[in-house]
């Protein structure tokens, strides 16, 4: 790691830190994955044979410097050889999500001018081909996994072994390679990661090598991370997460990245591997407490009573004694005892172990959700950034937690708060532009460095950043209160039962919600009180579900009650959506967030009759898109709840305000 | 271009002179009075996907059992592999090379996916009991060796997130995927699936679909399949045979059985 540091002018591009990592850790893991059930590792040698026969392979079919190369598939080391195969070259990775049709892919492909790809398995190259008779630049299409693809004899699709073969022939060209990547500078576009984007078309953000370095070298300083950390790789590889986690970071610390067996079986591969270092959205933290939670249900009486008596126990001191404050002798031994029974087990369920740093970035996570998992003992954190910044914005520093902020500015980067409130910031990590799109990039990035985040924040009393919502997103109701949407669809998020929520109110008298509800959750709900139920749109129907939900939206209401600024943003209505929100038909992106725009045209209807107090139940028809492309059609009849508001204390704000 | 890509999944396509895996001739069997099936023939060639359909009560799941042995049919002769036999019991049917799925899931429910897939390698373990109990030396490298094939159907059917769950906690379609996944244990040469797709929602039926093909593509197994999705039928299979009342009234390629009258009528009714 110090020589990483050291050296790091030499060292400027991930190839090159590929052949430092060679020679330094050369038989040291850098890759496993699970091969019969039992985890094969790679080493840092061993990665870089496997990434250069490949790139010889990529010359002998043609691949120039600046060509954009797309890779799909799910996390496997041979995609993230692929990426940095393409790079040694001066070739242009474009990582595409894995589970996009073939419309949306298509798109990407075509406005990136992809010539090659390479991609997992079939159901990626069934995608490919459909996009290739219709966009005729895309060449070659190189697959990983070989399975019901022996007898497609079609032109220019060819088995990853066989590139590499191609460039193991290549004799003497070992040199030749070096050279190419000697040939890499940090200017060089290192990587498109197209942004799922909430509004519009995806966006393509250039980051350069430098940038990529700057970040992995950035966050292994803020964390102290070296070669001797594992993690494990299961975001999305077309998310900058993933990225520069999974893979500039690794480059660059040197460290071994887990590549799990199937998506389904992460949390099991987690606890084999026992990460030292996670990187994950809020919504896995949420899973694993719900989980808990519904497993504990199912406990014996004893085991339950434990497990509350102890987890008040770590609540009342856990969260000092992992800051490091002092904690009175009972309160220390309760907490030991309690760690024995009840945390040590628990964290390893969730696989965290031997976790020194977690992450959660993307969305706002739950203030209980992250004071939980720090009262457990685990060092959860709170990151702030976005795809234009290769990730690194601020970072809560150890010792300096506050679950309502994001902390305090990354090494090297600068903040600003613009008149209109929203956040801005310069680094050394930014993106250089939006690629094909020249009127995106003016409006984003200033002239001298600073980019628009887009998030409306502030900076507190004790220098950490807090984000309070999306700039745009943030409206007023007719009257003129402050409506925030995010900041009240979150607090109704953070009920496990409630899985997503969209709220509006700008330019009405008061706000509503729609709601989905939490399959896992609620399902269990419904398996212990014998609700018998065929379909999500049957259990989210279901009388008892609209009043478990009726306390959620009123609870969230009574919070909103006491904060003056949002006081008047209660939810007056709410129904809960006969269909969950889905990536496919377009509401939500891939990453989870909510397409607001689309929600609201698609659903207009069931808005109308929101704000409509004459209604209590609205009909509606909405067409769907199954996994496979096809369409059908879902008709429901959705009740609609009125809700009580709370009333605002004035005089308890002025107090507060003195 | 697509047509480039979807030839490859019929069989006889790479196979211009099918040889005869199974030959049935004049089957006829009855319980008491009832005639299940009456004087049926018919073949099923190597490394074909065969489809038996018929509406309910046509025999279909009859003609399955005697296939592997489990019925004895009073008249006629069935081929195997150029071996001729009247009757014979499943035990025999297993040993040479004939695994199969049941209608309504028939796995052991509380234990775990992999100890069932195991258990469909039962019949080529050959250390005896002491051995296996000792779990130690010549069993124990029996047991690698089984489990590593285990493991590669596990990979095949893409079901290594359950390995340890029991089967009785499992929804339906994944029940019947670690059905399939015991047969394919036996490594057999003619898998008979029954009704692999009743009960299914679209989703699972592709995927299971995706996975017969892909059975049949790359271990090379005859496949012998009673269905009702027509629309699975027709994709899926080389040639379909037909039965109504016990009695064979179709027999041939899906375009031909899908335009003869005796199958329309039969599947939609006739007015008498």
């Amino acid at each position: 790691m110090a020589a990483g540091a050291r050296q790091a002018s030499a060292y400027d591009t991930i190839p090159k830190l590929l052949l430092r990592n060679a020679k330094q850790f050369a038989e040291r893991p850098a890759m496993r994955e699970k091969y019969l059930g039992i985890w094969q590792a790679t080493s840092w040698a061993g990665t870089l044979q496997e990434v250069r026969s490949l790139a010889l392979g990529l010359t002998e079919l043609g691949l120039k410097r600046g060509d954009k190369v797309a890779v799909v598939g799910d996390n496997r080391p041979r995609l993230y050889w692929a990426i940095c195969a393409v790079q040694s070259l001066g070739g242009i990775p474009v990582p595409v999500y894995q589970d996009s049709v073939a419309e949306e892919m298509g798109y990407v492909l075509d406005h990136a001018g992809v010539k090659f790809a390479i991609v997992e398995n079939q159901e990626q190259v069934d995608k490919l081909l459909e996009i290739r008779e219709t966009y005729k630049g895309l060449k070659d299409i190189i697959f990983d996994e070989v399975r019901g693809l022996q007898n497609y004899n079609v032109k220019g699709v060819r088995s990853y072994d066989s590139v590499q073969e191609l460039g193991r022939d290549n004799n003497g060209s070992e040199q030749t390679w070096a050279d190419e990547v000697g040939k890499g500078s940090p200017d060089d576009t290192a990587i498109i990661l197209y942004t799922s984007g909430t509004t519009g078309r995806p966006k393509g953000v250039i980051l350069t090598q430098g940038a990529c370095v700057w970040a992995a070298e950035t966050a292994a300083k803020f964390d102290k991370l070296n070669e001797n950390e594992e993690v494990i790789a299961y975001l999305p590889m077309a998310w900058v997460g993933d990225h520069v986690f999974s893979y500039a970071q690794s480059y660059y610390s040197g460290y071994c990245v887990n590549c799990p067996e199937r998506p389904e079986t992460v949390i099991d591969d987690r606890r084999e591997i026992g990460t030292t270092y996670v990187f994950a959205p809020p919504r896995v933290y949420e899973n694993l407490i719900t989980r808990t939670m519904v497993s504990m249900e199912d406990a014996s009486a004893i085991k339950k009573k434990m497990f509350e008596y102890f987890i008040g126990v770590a609540r009342d001191h856990g969260e000092d004694i992992l800051n490091g404050k002092p904690v009175a002798f009972m309160g220390r031994l309760k907490y030991w005892l309690g760690n024995l029974l009840v945390y040590g087990p628990l964290k390893n369920r969730y696989g965290l172990s031997k976790v020194r740093v977690g992450y959660t970035a993307g969305e706002a996570i739950g203030p209980e959700i992250f004071k939980y998992y720090r009262s457990l003992g685990i060092n959860l954190k709170q990151l702030y950034g976005q795809t234009e910044a290769a990730v690194y914005i601020t970072g809560q520093p150890d010792g300096e937690i506050y679950p309502d902020t994001v902390g305090t500015p990354m090494d090297g980067v600068e903040i600003k708060i613009a008149d209109s409130g929203e956040v801005m910031y310069r680094s050394p990590g930014i993106f250089t532009e939006y690629y094909k799109n020249k009127a995106s990039t003016a409006d984003t990035r200033t002239k001298d460095g600073w980019v628009h985040s887009g998030d409306a924040g502030f900076i507190d009393e004790n220098g950490h950043l807090k984000i309070i919502d999306r700039a745009k997103d943030v409206g007023r109701l007719k009257d003129g209160t402050l409506f925030p949407p995010k900041y009240i669809e979150n607090k109704l998020k953070f009920f496990p039962n409630i899985k997503e929520a969209v709220a509006f109110g700008h330019g009405r008298d008061s706000v509503t919600a729609f709601i989905n509800i939490d399959l896992t959750s609620v399902g269990s709900w419904a398996e212990r009180n014998n609700v018998i139920y065929a379909s999500y749109q049957e259990l989210a129907a279901h009388p008892d579900v609209y009043n478990m939900i009726e306390a959620h939206v009123d609870a969230v209401n009574r919070e909103l009650s006491q904060e003056e600024r949002v006081a008047g943003a209660q939810i007056s209505r709410f129904l809960i959506l006969h269909k969950e929100l889905d990536p496919d038909d377009g509401e939500i992106t891939r990453t989870a967030k909510v397409r607001r725009s689309l929600v609201m045209e698609r659903y207009a209807v069931l808005i109308d009759a929101l704000y409509d107090k004459k209604k209590s139940r609205q009909k509606i028809k909405t067409e769907v898109t199954f996994e496979d492309g096809r369409r059908g059609v879902i008709e429901g009849d959705v009740e609609i709840r009125d809700m009580k508001l709370h009333a605002i204390d004035k005089m308890s704000f002025k107090e507060a305000a003195e | 271009m697509n047509v480039a890509v979807k030839t490859p999944k019929t069989a006889t396509d790479r196979k211009p002179a099918p040889e005869v895996m199974l030959d049935i001739k004049n089957i006829t069997l009855s319980f008491g009075g009832v005639h299940a099936i009456k004087d049926v023939s018919f073949n099923i060639h190597m490394g074909e996907i065969r489809a038996i359909i018929g509406p309910n009560g046509a025999g279909k799941t009859s003609m399955l059992n005697v296939i592997n042995g489990f019925y004895h049919p009073q008249v006629g002769e069935i081929t195997f592999k150029g071996e001729t036999r009247a009757a014979m019991r499943p035990y025999v049917a297993a040993t040479q090379g004939i695994a199969r799925t049941f209608q309504n899931v028939a796995l052991f429910k509380g234990m775990s996916t992999l100890d069932n897939i195991m258990s469909g390698r039962t019949l080529k373990m050959h250390k005896n009991f002491f051995w296996q109990m000792l779990r130690y030396g010549p069993a124990m490298a029996e047991e690698v060796e089984h489990r590593e094939r285990v493991e590669e159907i596990i990979d095949f059917l893409e079901i290594q997130h359950i390995r340890r769950t029991p089967v009785g906690r499992l929804p339906y379609g994944l029940q019947k995927r670690v059905e399939l996944a015991r047969a394919l244990a036996m490594e057999p040469e003619l898998l008979l699936l029954d009704e692999p797709m009743a009960g299914m929602n679209l989703e699972e039926k592709e995927d299971m679909s995706r996975f017969i093909l892909d059975v049949n593509d790359q271990f090379g197994t005859t496949i012998a399949l009673i269905e009702h999705d027509m629309g699975v039928v027709m994709d899926l299979s080389t040639r379909i045979v037909v039965l109504d009342h016990g009695e064979k009234i179709a027999d041939g390629t899906p375009d031909e059985v899908s335009s003869n009258q005796d199958v329309i009528d039969a599947y939609l009714g006739v007015a008498h």
